[in-house]
């Protein structure tokens, strides 16, 4: 049975880089006891696969990751026991069962997520800067340095920005995310420090990923699902 | 939720910020409002080496036992973090509460190697606790060193408030119950050291002054207080069985050098190799019972999630019950797919099953010991490893389907000829030879022996412990001996050869048998920059050399002296069981070469029978 594990890492955790919340799950699930499926030969590996990797210094209510099991178990029991064995700063909030197969795998789904962005005290981009929100949102094209291992290239990365509204001291972003079209709130947020003509230092943002979708829309139209809808609860 | 020491933009901007947040699976968190006593232990290395420790865990799981104390654990800061503590005046904290380390009751510093000695004074130093315990005050707290270096602490010991000698599980609970008293007396400072001074074990270098005759050795060592001391008597756990075991770990989050849990099956050794220090410090041998280690295994695993399991002693293979263990390890272990590594095995049928069992033979290599080149030297340390036995386990190993075998030697051991060094590329070779009698289409490829040596550093307590060091560039020499003989080999191709630096050793042999005088080079050298002097990148040799030549001590005074027998040595003071006698018997018997049966087969009356336990009294009650 594969199921779909969604969790939340904040506080502390948020300086875990995603390679070590991979190892810290594997023993989080042999210390809940459940029981995971693995690889075979002699170092087998539990079957898990993250939908998408969480940046260092960035706060989550919306992470995945799919796991394999041989004996099913109820969602209620499976959380239940996840966050008995869980630290300070990690929460299980659902798990829940999915189809099996390649075409349901949690990474391949990602198509978008939702970002809370704040500003460290007194890092704002200027006073006024919730007037300019719409109007960064009504250019044509907003295009950005993106830098890569060899060398830089201007991309215009206002297909990728879905939604970006104020939310009272906060902004609230969907952004296009996955393997085929992506753009990160650090690139979104970098572009409109441009535009209110200040200086971007990654530091003046807490970044909080609320929710990751999969697009459910067929020929063009969007209808994004969280991915945890697309589980069913285990009785 | 607790309020980090380091904020984000320093956390952000650092290697590897899991170092310093704490908050691991199993790390004990008690409200500081209701403990009496707060403890901060200390492993002066990195986070992921210092959290690969045993020793750490165990007395982290004792001391939190006690309702009334708090232990905390505390690592050295690497360069990166060090240099913004610097700037922005960051005491060091310790990683539950992240509280300064300059609060707490106690900072207990384990002393595991010589070249972590630079970082105690950088701990101290972070932590802004005055580094020579003279300059200590009521407001700090009290520092304590412990583990097998303290079996030397002179070079440390002005630093030092006090030392444990001897195993932590002991008396540990003794001194924090005076502590107690002690804090609630409002006594002064040298009056809790002078409680302390009478709890075995417990050694108070500020309570003995140190006379020298006019070369420089020591002419007298002797107490000035009365509640100290003649001889200091190491403190040993007897029944190894019913004593603390830490059943939950702390879990780093990243991975730490040692990613698994360890499981110590035994304490002590029966060889008696001379040149080692644990196998004279922790006898008498004791097992752990076997019920004990199935039922701590199965705990372990379930409270960690491990991957992986390892057992821990020095030399498993003496372990009674090992095939009985290793039966219940393999079933608990393939159910749970947990992977077992099985290190410091005699490599026999036995254990060659074993491992083809437990580990994948292709991936995986094969290690030897051998220690010496030559059969000669091999008696004259008394490693009682044979070259007929090596290349029987390399011949039966390769036919099992392994084809790469490492092997560790020593160079400069004392006696040692050129024919001694150049022997080291003759068994290689050998061993070669071994695989290449297969018939070719029966075996794998080329066959891959790496061949490591390090450079011997005679250690306090063993029975080399007289011997003179050698100078770098005679050291350089003699690896330079070894690689051009295995160059010369027919199958120098399947060779490999490397060696350990030069410098770091003789650095190694000042610090392990030095006298009190080193400390003011230790603190000199800390001062010109020296830290972290066990990571190559790190090491400064020149500082060091800087700090003796301005303070007219000649390092080697330390190295190349081969030190009588009548000799006050600076650790004289101490008492392990193991008797200087025996020690003086073995010096003597390796300069004849001949060897010493292991404990089992007959006893040779080192001391350690004082302690009335272990292997001493196997099969007698």
């Amino acid at each position: 049975m594969k199921v779909r594990i969604k969790f939340a890492k904040q506080g502390a955790m948020k300086f875990i880089g995603h390679l070590d919340i991979m190892r810290y799950f594997q023993k989080a699930v042999k210390r809940a006891g459940l029981d995971a499926a693995y690889s075979e030969g002699f170092s087998p590996h539990m079957i898990m696969s993250f939908a998408a990797p969480l940046g260092v210094g960035v706060t989550s209510e919306g992470e995945y990751f799919d796991l394999e099991l041989k004996t099913p178990m109820s969602s209620k029991e499976a959380v239940e026991r996840l966050n008995r064995v869980m630290v300070d700063g990690m929460e299980v909030r659902s798990v829940r069962e999915v189809p099996e197969g390649k075409k349901g795998k949690a990474m391949s789904l990602v198509a978008a997520a939702d970002y809370l962005v704040s500003f460290r005290e007194g890092m704002e981009p200027g006073e006024n800067w919730k007037e300019k929100v719409p109007a960064f949102m009504e250019q044509q094209e907003i295009r950005i340095l993106k830098k890569t291992k060899k060398n830089e290239k201007e991309v215009d990365i206002k297909p990728y920005i879905y939604e970006m509204e104020i939310r009272g001291e906060r902004i609230f972003l969907k952004l296009a995310a996955g393997s085929v079209k992506n753009t990160k709130p650090e690139l979104v947020m970098e572009a409109f420090f441009a535009f209110c003509g200040r200086e971007f230092q990654p530091l003046s943002l807490l970044i909080h990923r609320m929710e990751v979708y999969a697009e459910l829309g067929e020929e063009g139209e969007q209808k994004l699902v969280s991915l945890e809808e697309l589980g069913e609860e285990i009785e | 939720m607790r309020r980090l020491a380091l904020n984000d933009e320093i956390l952000l901007n650092i290697e590897k910020p899991a170092r310093y947040i704490g908050n691991e699976v199993n790390s004990v968190m008690k409200d500081k409002e209701k403990v009496d006593i707060r403890f901060a232990m200390c492993f002066p290395d990195v986070y992921e080496i210092g959290m690969s420790h045993l020793g750490i865990q165990i007395l982290y799981d004792m001391f939190n036992q006690r309702e009334d104390t708090w232990c905390e654990r505390v690592y050295s800061p690497w360069p990166d973090l060090d240099k913004v503590m610097r700037e922005e005046q960051i005491p060091l904290f310790a990683l539950e509460s992240q509280d300064p380390v300059k609060d707490f009751d106690f900072l207990g510093i384990t002393l595991q190697y010589e070249m972590c000695y630079t970082n105690i004074l950088q701990v101290l130093d972070l932590s802004r606790i005055p580094l020579r315990a003279a300059d200590r005050t009521k407001d700090h707290p009290f520092v304590m060193g412990g583990g097998p270096c303290a079996y030397n602490p002179e070079p440390l010991a002005p630093f030092f408030d006090m030392f444990y000698i001897g195993e932590g599980e002991t008396v540990f609970n003794d001194l924090l119950d005076i502590y107690k008293e002690w804090k609630k007396s409002g006594k002064s400072r040298k009056e809790f050291l002078e409680m302390a001074a009478q709890v075995p074990g417990i050694y108070v270098p500020a309570f003995y002054d140190v006379e020298y005759q006019e070369d420089g050795t020591i002419k007298a060592f002797t107490p000035n207080n009365p509640h100290a001391k003649e001889k200091i008597e190491k403190q040993v756990v007897m029944d190894v069985t019913h004593t603390y075991y830490p059943r939950k770990p702390v879990v780093p989050f990243i991975k730490a050098t040692q990613d698994r849990v360890v499981l110590e099956i035994q304490r002590g050794c029966i060889r008696g190799c001379r040149f080692c220090q644990a196998g004279m410090l922790y006898r008498p041998t004791r097992e752990r019972d076997l019920e004990f280690l199935k039922d701590t295994a199965r705990a372990l695993i379930e409270s960690t999630g491990h991957e992986e399991i390892s057992l821990s002693s020095l030399s498993s293979s003496d372990y009674s019950k090992l095939p009985e263990l290793i039966d219940y390890l393999i079933e608990e272990c393939s159910a749970r797919k947990v992977n077992i590594s099985l290190p410091s095995l005699r490599i026999d049928a036995f254990s060659l099953d074993v491992m083809s069992k437990v580990q994948d033979i292709k991936k995986s290599s094969l290690t030897f010991a051998p220690e010496a080149g030559s059969q000669r030297l091999r008696d004259v340390i008394n490693k009682g490893l044979t070259e007929k036995v090596i290349l029987e386990g390399a011949s039966r190993a390769f036919q099992g389907g392994w084809t790469r075998v490492k092997l560790y030697f020593m160079l400069g051991l004392p006696t040692e000829t050129e024919g001694d060094m150049k022997g080291i590329a003759h068994l290689a070779e050998e061993i070669a030879k071994k695989y290449y009698e297969i018939p070719k289409d029966q075996r794998h490829g080329r066959c891959q022996i790496v061949v490591s040596t390090s450079f011997f550093v005679p250690k306090p307590f063993t029975p080399f412990q007289w011997a003179g060091m050698f100078r770098k560039e005679d050291y350089l020499d003699k690896a330079k001996v070894v690689k051009e003989e295995i160059r010369a080999q027919l199958n120098q191709k399947s060779i490999k050869y490397n060696y350990h630096e030069a410098d770091v050793t003789v650095l190694e042999g000042i610090l392990a048998r030095g006298d009190r005088k080193v400390a003011d080079v230790l603190e000199a050298a800390y001062q010109k920059g020296a830290v972290f002097d066990s990571w190559s990148e790190y090491f400064r040799y020149d500082l060091w050399m800087e700090a003796f030549e301005e303070l007219g001590i000649d390092p080697e005074f330390y190295t190349l002296r081969e030190r009588s027998l009548e000799e006050i040595l600076p650790w004289d003071f101490i008492s392990i069981g193991v008797t200087k006698d025996f020690l003086k018997r073995e010096w003597k018997k390796a300069m004849k070469g001949e060897v010493t049966p292991n404990c089992r087969q007959q006893c040779s009356g080192c001391g350690a029978g004082a302690y009335k336990g272990g292997v001493c009294v196997e099969g007698k009650n």
